[in-house]
Parts: C-alpha cells; structure tokens; sequence
C-alpha cells in the first residue's frame, strides 16, 4: 500500500508537471548551450559528438533501449528477490 | 547535468578529467575488491546500474517548462557507497556521449564529476548523517536520493559558471543563471527520483545480498 502511494507520488508530479501549463519542454541541457551563449557570445565549441542519431527516432530508440537494458537488470533481480522468498516461506511454514 | 560536447573551453576539460581519474579508478578498484570478497553481489550491483540506466534515459518534464532527468545515483550509493556509482555513472555517461550525442567526450571528467562524484558524495555523506540521527530509514533515503540529484545539478551549474564567469556578476553571477536552468528544473524530478528510490529500497529489503552489504532495515 505504502509502495503504491510512493509510485502514484513518483508519477502524480511528472503529470502535474505536463498539465501545469502551455510549455515547451525544451531541454535544459540545450537551455544551458543558450545560456553560454549569452553570456559568451564569442565562445565557439571545439568539438563536435563522432556520431549523431540520424532522426529523432533513432535517438528515442536508443534512450527507450537504455531504460529497457536497465529496468531488465532491475527487474530481474526483483523478481529472483521474491520467488527465493517464497521459496523460502515453502520450505519451512509459519508456526 | 550534461555539458554538451565541446561547450567547456580546453582547459576546464582537462581539468576536470584529471579530477574525474581518481575517483574512477579507486571506484573500480572498490568494486573489483568487493566482487572478489563477495562475488554473490553482482547481480545487486546490477540492479542497481539498471536502476540509474533507466532514470538517467528518463528526460521527464518539470513544472518549470523544460525537461531533464534524474540521476539514480542514490540507491547505489546507500548499498555500494559512492565508489561504485563512480564507474556505473562512466559507463552511462560514454554510453550517451558515443551513441545519443548527449554530453560529449570532452565534457566527461566534468560530467562525471557531478553525476559521478559530487552527487554520490554528498548522498553518501547525507545518508551516513541521517542514520547517525537516527531518523526514520525512509526519510533518510528519501533525502539522501534528493539532495544526491539536486547536488549532481547544483555541480553542473557551478562548473559551468566558472567557465563562463558573468561579464558583470564575475562567476557567482553566472552561477545564479545556470541554477535557474538546471537546479530549479530539477526540483520536482529529484522528488520524484526520491519516491522511487524509497520504492525500490522497500521492493529490495529483505534481500540476502543486502543484509551481506550491512544494510539492515
């Protein structure tokens, strides 16, 4: 119960945050490279990424590929986590 | 927290890479050292870089109007301590500088530094102080998780800062700045990266490999 008001929490605020107004949703990685130019005007960058995601497709594939690889790892060791307690819980029975 | 490819002049890159190699190397050794000792660790170890695997591909939005993510250090700090989100927090980071062209090469030792180093310290220390306290286990992750992010933020914005010091303001004018992007934005993803460390703390517990790392509830 405590776990599901933790998530509803967790969610409620990314949800609160879409709803709280007409916004961009630019990013602030991308804000802060405007920032530097503002303040820097001269600043010109001295290298540039090897490779680029060719389409924005591409690029959410790869972070959506990034969550899958890690909640596996998560999940799986969850899910062993509780079926080696319910085997253990099968092994010798509460009095 | 990612300073974009080539955007920290030459020698604030070197700078913070040579800061950043330490701290990755006694990071591997303190899991290389642990893995021998206890070798059954290693599929918690990978739960918990899955854990920061997912927040950090997270890009959500903020009720300030933009969108970062999270950082997922803080779990792996509580259980592993800071050494090891060192080297998980590398292999994320060159995963999203080589094939996301999300922060760059350049700005790893920098990157690394906040996300890597300063974040996981200061949860580290945050989490120690809450125990000493004796404060309910919950808050203490939950703020531990928190202030982890907040800080890895606060970092990013201060190296920024004095790389590009203010013409007027100098460097704290700067900072103020980039704290408006970064910091503020992160106010509500760190909350919810707190909710979620909690969660996955409480879906963990119980776990031998946890009472094996000292952590009891």
């Amino acid at each position: 119960m405590r776990n599901l008001f933790l998530g509803l929490a967790a969610i409620g605020l990314v949800f609160l945050a879409l709803f709280s107004g007409p916004h961009s949703f630019s990013g602030a990685d991308q804000q802060a490279v405007a920032l530097i130019s503002e303040i820097s005007p001269d600043y010109r960058p001295w290298a540039w990424p090897l490779w680029r995601p060719p389409s924005p497709e591409v690029e959410s594939f790869l972070f959506a590929l990034q969550a899958a690889v890690g909640s596996g790892f998560l999940c799986y060791y969850l899910g062993l986590g509780r079926g080696r307690t319910l085997a253990r819980k099968d092994h010798d029975p509460p009095n | 927290m990612h300073i974009m490819e080539g955007y920290l002049p030459l020698g604030s890159a070197v700078a913070w890479s040579a800061l950043s190699a330490p701290f990755l190397w006694l990071g591997f050794r303190r899991i290389d050292r642990l893995l021998k000792e206890k070798p059954s660790l290693k599929l918690l170890l990978g739960a918990v870089a899955g854990f920061t695997f997912v927040l950090s591909a997270l890009k959500l939005p903020s009720v300030t109007g933009s969108c970062s993510h999270p950082t997922g250090t803080g779990l792996g700090t509580i259980l592993f301590g800071p050494g090891a989100m060192t080297v998980i927090g590398a292999i994320v980071l060159f995963f999203q500088a080589l094939l996301l062209a999300h922060g760059g090469l350049t700005t790893l030792g920098a990157n690394l530094f906040s996300m890597g180093i300063a974040g996981p310290w200061l949860s580290f220390w945050i989490y120690r102080l809450g125990k000493r306290l004796a404060l309910p286990l919950s808050l203490v992750v939950f703020l531990t998780a928190v202030l982890g992010d907040l800080f890895t933020y606060f970092f990013s914005s201060l190296q920024l800062a004095i790389a590009y010091p203010d013409p007027q303001g100098g460097i704290s004018g700067s900072l103020w700045k980039f704290l408006l992007v970064f910091a503020l934005t992160q106010v509500p993803l760190a909350l919810t990266e707190g909710f979620l460390t909690v969660l996955v703390l409480n879906l963990l517990s119980g776990q031998p490999e946890l009472e094996e790392l000292g952590f009891v509830k």
